[in-house]
Parts: C-alpha cells; sequence; structure tokens
C-alpha cells in the first residue's frame, strides 16, 4: 500500500475494510466529577488503515492523551468500541505498543534488560540467544549500540527515549502509539529522534498513531494529520492527507510548496 | 586555554614553571577545606567535654556542700572538717554520687577493657581446666560443665547485638511481606489500617509485657531461660512499624508510569511484583529497615532491663542498682558505646541501601 492510494482520503466507505488496522466508532469518554458528568470525547470516529502513520494535533486539554489511552486500553472506553483488525480490544496488551510522554524505563534496569523486559513477554518460546538478539537489533537500531549495560537512569533523557522506542518496537506491535514522545526534549535531540523514529518506522511499517504539538514534526511524520477540536466534547474537526513520497528527508520537505500549504493549513484551524 | 598557549610556545620552563603553581595551587586549596572541616567537629568536641567538666564539677561541689554542711549540723565542727577533707583527698570512701566527669568515664572505659581481658583469660583458664573433665562428661552422657563466671562488657555488647539482629530479622521478616500485601490491596489496605494506626504508638514496655504474656506461656513447660526469645520478640514488635509503613507507602506509590508500561507488556503478577514495583519500592523499604533498625536498638535497652536478658540493658541496670563509686561512670560509657553503636547501625544500614537501591541517599 502506498501513500498515494490513501491521500486525500476522508470518507471511511470508500475504505476497504480489510485495510482497516484500527477502527475507533462513536467513541466517547465521560468523567464524572463532584459538579456533573465531564464529557471529553463523543462520537469520535477515525480508521486507520495499515501501514499508515498518523499523528493527531489539537489544543492541550482536548482530549488526545485520553484517547490514545483508551486505544491503549489504560483508560475505560464509556461508550463506541476500538478494534484492531476488527477485534474489539479487551483492556491494554502488546498488541499496541506504547511510547509514553516520559521515557518510562525502569531506572534499576540497563538500556537492555528495559527491552529484554518487552521481548521476553512476547516471544516466550524463543531461545535466550534469539531474545537477546532481537533486543539488541532494535537497540542498534536506534543508535545505542554502545550503551546496552548502561544503566537507565544513566543515560540522558533523548537516549531513554531511544530506548523506549527500541522496547516499542522490539515488541512488534501491530499499532504503535506515541504519546508526544519528543515533547521534553530540546528541539535538537526532537529533530534527531524524529529521523531515528522515521529511519525505523519506514523499515517496520508498523502502523503509528502519534500524539504532537509540534506542527512540522505532524507533517514530516505522517501521511494524514488529525485534528481534534478542543474539548468538551471534543472530536474530529479536520483531517489532512499529507502527500509526501517516502522516504521522506526533512531538505526535501522543507523545499516543497505544499509544506506550507499544509502547515498553514493545520495553523488554521489550531487558531480558530 | 592558557596551557595550551603555553605549550605552543615550547618553552620547557615556563610550562614548569605554570604546572608548579598550579600544583601549589591546588595543594592549597585542599589543605584549606579539610583542615576547616576537621576543626569544626573537633572543637565543637571539646566545648562538649568542657560543659561536661564544669557541670560534673559544679554537681559534685553542690553534693559536697550540701554534705558537709548536713555533717556540721549534725555532728559539729569536727566532723564538717574531716569531710571536706576526706572529699579534698579524693579518698575512696568519700565519693560523690552525683554526674561523673570525663576524666573518671575515660578511666571507667579502661577498667572495663582491662576487665574483659581478666575474664577472657578466666575462661581460657576455665576451658584448660575443665577439658579433660568434660571428655569424660559427655562419654559418660552427662552435660558438659560451662563457665558461669560474670559476663565483660564485651560480651554484654556482643549478646545485644545479637538481640537487636534477631528482632530485627524478625521485623524484616514480618513487615515486608505485609507491607508488600497492604501496598498492593487497598482492600488490605483498609483491613489493616486501623491496625497500625493502634499498635504504631505502644511503648516498648507495653509490647515487653503482651510478648512476655504469650511467650512465658507457650513455653511454660520448657525449663530454658527464654529471657532472650523474650527480648527479641519485643524489639522486632516495636521496631517493625516504620518498615510496614514504609514498605506499603513505597509499594503502593509506584510510578504510575512503570504500572502502565507493565499493562501494556502484560506482565505476569508475579513479574510485575518483582520485575517493577519491588525494585521500585526498594528506596522506600530501606528507609524503613533503617529505621527499624534504629528503633529497634533504642528499644532494645529498656527491654533487656525489663526482660533481664544479659545484655548493655541489664549491665546499665546493674550498674545503677549496685551503687559502687564507679557505676554512674560506667554508665556512661555504656551509654556512649550505646550511642556510637547506634551510629555504625545506621552506617550499616546506609551502605547496603546505596549498594542495593538505584537512588543513592545521602546520609541525614
Amino acid at each position: 500500500m502506498t501513500v498515494e492510494t490513501i491521500q486525500k482520503e476522508t470518507k471511511k466507505d470508500t475504505q476497504s475494510p480489510s485495510q482497516i488496522m484500527l477502527d475507533i466508532r462513536n467513541l466517547k469518554k465521560v468523567y464524572p466529577t463532584p459538579k456533573g458528568d465531564y464529557v471529553v470525547l463523543e462520537d469520535l470516529n477515525l480508521q486507520i488503515m495499515k501501514e499508515e502513520f498518523v499523528t493527531i494535533i489539537g489544543h492541550s486539554g482536548c482530549g488526545k492523551t485520553t484517547m490514545l489511552s483508551m486505544i491503549a486500553g489504560l483508560n475505560e472506553i464509556t461508550k463506541g468500541d476500538i478494534a484492531v483488525l476488527g477485534q474489539p480490544i479487551k483492556g491494554p496488551g502488546p498488541d499496541r505498543g506504547v511510547i509514553f510522554q516520559a521515557p518510562s524505563l525502569m531506572p534499576w534496569m540497563s538500556a537492555l534488560q528495559n527491552v529484554m523486559l518487552g521481548v521476553n513477554q512476547v516471544f516466550p518460546h524463543a531461545t535466550k540467544a534469539q531474545r537477546l538478539d532481537i533486543a539488541k537489533y532494535y537497540l542498534q537500531k536506534v543508535g545505542l549500540e554502545d550503551a546496552f549495560h548502561k544503566k537507565a537512569k544513566e543515560l540522558s533523557q533523548g537516549m531513554q527515549q531511544r530506548v523506549g522506542i527500541a522496547r516499542a518496537f522490539a515488541i512488534k506491535p501491530k499499532v504503535l502509539l506515541l504519546d508526544e514522545p519528543f515533547g521534553m526534549l530540546d528541539s535538537l535531540t526532537r529533530g534527531e529522534l524524529q529521523d531515528t523514529l522515521i529511519e525505523i518506522w519506514n523499515k517496520e511499517k508498523i502502523t503509528a498513531v502519534m500524539i504532537t504539538h509540534d506542527v512540522d514534526e505532524a507533517i514530516f511524520l505522517a501521511d494524514r494529520v488529525v485534528m481534534m477540536t478542543s474539548g468538551p466534547k471534543a472530536k474530529i474537526g479536520d483531517i489532512l492527507a499529507v502527500d509526501f513520497k517516502r522516504p521522506r528527508t526533512r531538505k526535501a520537505i522543507l523545499a516543497s510548496n505544499d509544506y506550507y500549504k499544509y502547515r498553514k493549513h493545520l495553523i488554521d484551524f489550531l487558531e480558530h | 586555554m592558557k596551557q595550551s598557549v603555553v605549550l605552543k610556545t615550547n618553552e620547557r620552563s615556563l610550562v614548569l614553571k605554570a604546572l608548579s603553581r598550579l600544583k601549589f595551587k591546588r595543594l592549597k586549596f585542599e589543605l584549606v577545606p579539610s583542615l576547616k572541616k576537621l576543626l569544626i567537629p573537633v572543637s565543637s568536641i571539646l566545648v562538649f567535654l568542657g560543659i561536661w567538666y564544669l557541670g560534673a564539677e559544679s554537681l559534685r561541689q553542690r553534693e559536697i556542700d550540701f554534705r558537709v554542711e548536713k555533717a556540721f549540723s549534725d555532728q559539729g565542727q569536727a566532723a564538717a572538717d574531716a569531710l571536706t577533707l576526706c572529699f579534698a583527698a579524693n579518698d575512696p570512701s568519700c565519693q560523690t554520687n552525683t554526674l561523673p566527669s570525663p576524666a573518671q568515664v575515660w578511666s571507667s572505659l579502661i577498667t572495663l577493657i582491662d576487665d574483659y581481658f581478666i575474664i577472657k583469660q578466666d575462661k581460657l583458664d576455665f576451658k584448660a581446666k575443665t577439658e579433660a573433665i568434660n571428655e569424660t562428661r559427655i562419654a559418660q552422657g552427662n552435660d558438659p560443665i560451662v563457665y558461669t563466671g560474670r559476663a565483660s562488657f564485651v560480651d554484654q555488647i556482643i549478646r545485644s547485638l545479637k538481640t537487636v539482629f534477631a528482632g530485627f530479622l524478625l521485623a524484616l521478616i514480618v513487615a515486608v511481606p505485609l507491607g508488600i500485601f497492604i501496598g498492593l490491596s487497598p482492600a488490605l489496605k483498609n483491613a489493616f489500617n486501623w491496625f497500625i494506626q493502634v499498635f504504631k504508638p505502644v511503648s516498648p514496655v507495653v509490647w515487653y509485657l503482651l510478648v512476655f504474656m504469650i511467650v512465658k506461656t507457650m513455653l511454660i513447660d520448657s525449663t530454658e531461660d527464654n529471657s532472650f526469645t523474650i527480648s527479641f520478640i519485643s524489639v522486632g514488635l516495636c521496631s517493625m512499624w516504620a518498615t510496614l509503613v514504609n514498605t506499603a507507602m513505597g509499594v503502593s506509590s509506584v510510578d504510575k508510569d512503570f504500572i502502565n508500561v507493565a499493562k501494556v507488556l502484560k506482565l505476569g503478577t508475579f513479574q510485575k511484583i518483582f520485575k517493577v514495583i519491588l525494585p521500585s519500592a526498594l528506596p522506600f523499604i530501606f528507609t524503613g529497615l533503617k529505621i527499624t533498625m534504629s528503633v529497634g536498638w533504642m528499644v532494645l535497652i529498656a527491654i533487656e532491663l525489663l526482660a533481664q536478658s544479659p545484655g548493655l540493658g541489664t549491665f546499665v541496670w546493674e550498674e545503677f542498682q549496685n551503687g559502687a563509686n564507679d557505676s554512674n561512670s560506667k554508665i556512661i560509657v555504656a551509654m556512649f558505646v550505646i550511642g556510637v553503636i547506634g551510629f555504625l547501625l545506621d552506617r550499616f544500614m546506609l551502605s547496603i541501601q546505596n549498594a542495593v537501591s538505584f537512588e543513592k541517599t545521602d546520609a541525614i
């Protein structure tokens, strides 16, 4: 499946059901408060194709993270359905890997042990050597071949998030959920990590849903950018198909006129 | 930067000069803070000894004045003069029974150490003397003759340490698993909360009495001395609360992100506890154990005293009861020994804590 076939595709009924990886229908989330129910999300519909990279952008507090943690199964669904490959989700599971905003590594474990924690769980029948190979492969992919045995707390924030990326890819999830994974990093490190992420993603083509606050990041990484309306009762406001060929380079994208068109589109949406 | 410029000029003498100046400067810098670091505690110790000396002197004078006054009113001038002279000559028959001076405490320490060697020699002699007899007694199926002389100060310290470690181990075995269960389950937390809140502030003395009631009855048919059992169980019960509360808190306050990671990876309960929750709660658990150790050592003295279990507590109490000339200074020696050992135990726990947990803790 190429980028072209899904570009500017916003109507779900023309999409072939067999190509839908993640299906969110009529999703609703209500938080009870002393002053009555607070509706965070309502009537949220989103279909994400196999091998698609979708970024979600919206104002702070609009319910992006709520939606993502509901997909991850960490937050209960009030109403509606979330299905992966047609199967409704039941709680959290390794078929939906998560990269959290904070690296969330166990500080007392080495980088390798942190990755192995997931690998051991997902490939229980592989031999120890095979599992080590998997973990090491992904750590190499994120550029940490020299830091296998460093304790997580000894790594910089950026390196910790690299381990987080390796851990998420190493369990070979069907869907990768990224909750503003680079939000805590400085812009230089952020750029490096975006490159690392997209490089490893180009190989693995794991369906990805990523929350971001950064318009440039959203365009650079995504096949489609989903814009969410501000809460309460947030839903999908608009979807922008990003029609750049992969593999992408930052330079080529910045040189393209479309980039500024996309950027304007997103900023116009966010400023209204 | 400066150094590299100097090197570029390639003048050896200049480089050497610069280096020697650098070294000298560094030496000066290192010496001053270390001297300062040493000076402050040393001077504070001197001030402490000075205040102690002056306080002890004034208390002694007060007692002497009172006793001379009393002798004067009861027996007249001659008796009062004789008593004054007797005190001035520091005669063993005229000793004050008040706070001893630092010098008296020091000499008592020396006495206690000498005493240790005397008793040690005694024991060796005893062993040599009874060895042959004991062999035949054992061959005949009788109990060997054992040394029943008085225990030395060092023996009592060792006995106290044994008691506190046994109590600490008991606290560890009971409080850590219980704390983990309480921390993991909100229902258990509710069930145990009143229990902890009510029993935590109970005095060591009352714990001792409770343990005494129970153990005495349980070992009712035993003829052996159970004071050790009673005292270590009491120490364990008094001191385990800090570990219990800290463990429960550490376990229930594990970083939400770690729990989410465990959930996403679908770790089993066993793995979740041993790979995520326990390592993350370890600093809390060790803080609790450190407090348990110091509380245990603190209450030990009172409990040994009550239980008549040989040890520092009994030593202090016996010295107080026997009222010899140097009893008071021996009590003060015991006080310092208790303090120093408590401090060392604390350091010992801290070093274990730093070795096993991922967060380094500074001494407080």
